[in-house]
């Protein structure tokens, strides 16, 4: 055990999935917002491409969108993020868990927009506020407070699925390591535990963090 | 032209004891909601300071009536103006529009997650453009004048209904508003608090705003409305001052609505 702790980086493998995770949930909760405001919004063409983004990212698998990324847009179409191969695939990664969690972030605020009451926005309306000042000042604040518990979901299954980046990256993040040191060192249930260790580590705290955040910020009605 | 009713014969738009400046013209308006034809050509003019309630049976259109005036429900033909300017399709004339109309709600809808202040100072702060410093000293006075002050930083839910809807009050007024349309303000209140809320909007009716009830508060009606209004079944049936109204109504479905709800 100790072997593999000195002969693999498995901190910097960690380390990895933690940006990974920090990046992309940056670019998934503001892409996401995005999404959402095109799904509420009252012009119907923005509906259609905001429902139609939904669809298509959240019923698409993550695995295929990650190879797509590589092997579609860069190798074929050329699209290179950057010029160096490995941090190519690593912003690639990032961009697709953003893209693909904002479908999940997008539908978590608008269950948040379905807490607030239609009487919210009437009211918001009549005193002469304009579509934009409705949604920055009276539905949005509301509605994220309602989407706390459901975006903490989505902000968990991230950090999970950074794992898949593995099909991408390689080794340097943590899936890809584990898969790495079981093929070298074989199979062992402590580096497996190890790795799970790791994730609960990451994870817990955020369900702690986001079922704490939702009681207190709660809109009492 | 087979939904006139012989009531609805009379002059829906009387002309007061002194003649006014019109507020609010409503004229030939229609709307449906599938197939309920909820405002059969309505017309009605209000004129600048008058008091204006409608009264009626539920399901009569009196509260889409009022609705329509803010555009908060959308009419199919007829147009309604105010203060001489039509009623601005979706976007920012219609926005601004809504700020010199001021609307309070039969549940109140207070904004759940700011402080009382906050509530009453958002609009000033973010369509009249004031400061924060100004909005705020306006709020005071407003909260005060309608018995709330004490409560200023907490939240709406942490308030009765009667406390929240002079809120409400107090937030519409804060934009200084042309006319105030009420959609049954005292109806989702527990008894006791209604008063409280009649005695605000008396209030306001004796310094000469211009206001639209829709409420089921006689009492209020025969105080301090200048003209009643009547709906049934999406028109207006009968106008007339509340003495003539209450005391010698002229068609039978008023006579039958007032016989139901005075006999008690």
């Amino acid at each position: 055990m100790g072997d593999i702790l000195s002969k693999y980086d498995i901190f910097g493998a960690f380390w990895v999935t933690i940006q990974l995770s920090v990046l992309s949930a940056i670019g998934a909760l503001v892409l996401g917002t995005i999404v959402a405001i095109l799904r509420v919004s009252p012009v119907r063409i923005l509906r259609l491409l905001g429902t139609s983004y939904v669809n298509v990212f959240r019923n698409t698998p993550l695995t295929l969108l990650m190879v797509f990324s590589i092997l579609g847009l860069s190798f074929i179409l050329g699209i290179n993020l950057s010029q160096d191969l490995s941090r190519n695939a690593y912003l690639w990664a990032v961009v697709v868990l953003s893209v693909y969690h904002a479908a999940f972030v997008c539908e978590a605020l608008r269950s948040g927009v379905n807490t607030v009451p239609a009487g919210q926005a009437e009211a918001a309306r009549a005193i002469g506020l304009t579509f934009g000042q409705s949604l920055r000042e009276v539905l949005l604040p509301q509605a994220f407070r309602g989407a706390v518990a459901p975006l903490g979901s989505v902000l968990i299954a991230l950090i999970k699925n950074t794992t898949v980046a593995a099909v991408i990256l390689g080794t340097s993040e943590a899936a890809g390591l584990l898969a790495k040191i079981t093929e070298n060192e074989g199979a062992s249930l402590p580096t497996f535990f190890l790795f799970a260790l790791g994730f609960v580590i990451l994870t817990l705290p955020f369900g702690i963090l986001f079922t704490h955040l939702s009681q207190r910020l709660a809109v009492k009605r | 032209m087979d939904d006139v009713n012989p009531t609805a014969a009379v002059p829906s738009d009387r002309t007061p004891d002194t003649p006014r400046d019109p507020m609010v013209v409503i004229d030939g308006v229609n709307k449906h909601f599938g197939d309920l034809h909820v405002l059969r050509d309505i017309n009605l003019t209000v004129g600048k300071g008058e008091v204006v309630v409608v009264l009626g049976p539920s399901g009569s259109g009196k509260s889409t009536l009022c609705r329509a005036i803010n555009r908060l429900e959308t009419i199919e033909s007829g147009t309604i103006s105010i203060d001489g300017q039509a009623l601005p399709e979706e976007g920012k004339p219609l926005a601004q529009l809504r700020a010199d109309v001021g609307m309070v709600f039969q549940s109140f809808n207070l904004f759940a997650h700011k402080t009382i202040r906050d509530n009453v100072t958002l609009g000033p702060i973010k369509v009249r453009k004031k400061s924060k410093s100004d909005a705020d000293r306006q709020a005071t006075e407003l909260l005060k004048r309608v018995g709330v002050e004490a409560q200023a930083d907490k939240y709406p839910a942490q308030l009765s209904g009667g406390q929240q809807q002079r809120v409400a009050i107090a937030r519409s007024l804060a934009m200084g508003p042309k006319v105030m349309l009420f959609d049954e303000p005292t109806s989702a209140l527990d008894p006791e608090m209604v008063n409280e809320v009649l005695d605000v909007m008396v209030g306001l009716a004796k310094e000469g705003m211009t206001m639209i009830v829709v409420t089921h508060e006689m009492g209020f009606a025969r105080k301090a409305a200048d003209r009643v209004v009547f709906m049934a079944d999406g028109q207006i049936v009968e106008v007339g001052t509340p003495q003539e109204f209450f005391t010698n109504p002229r068609s039978d479905r008023a006579k039958d609505f007032l016989g139901k709800i005075l006999t008690h």
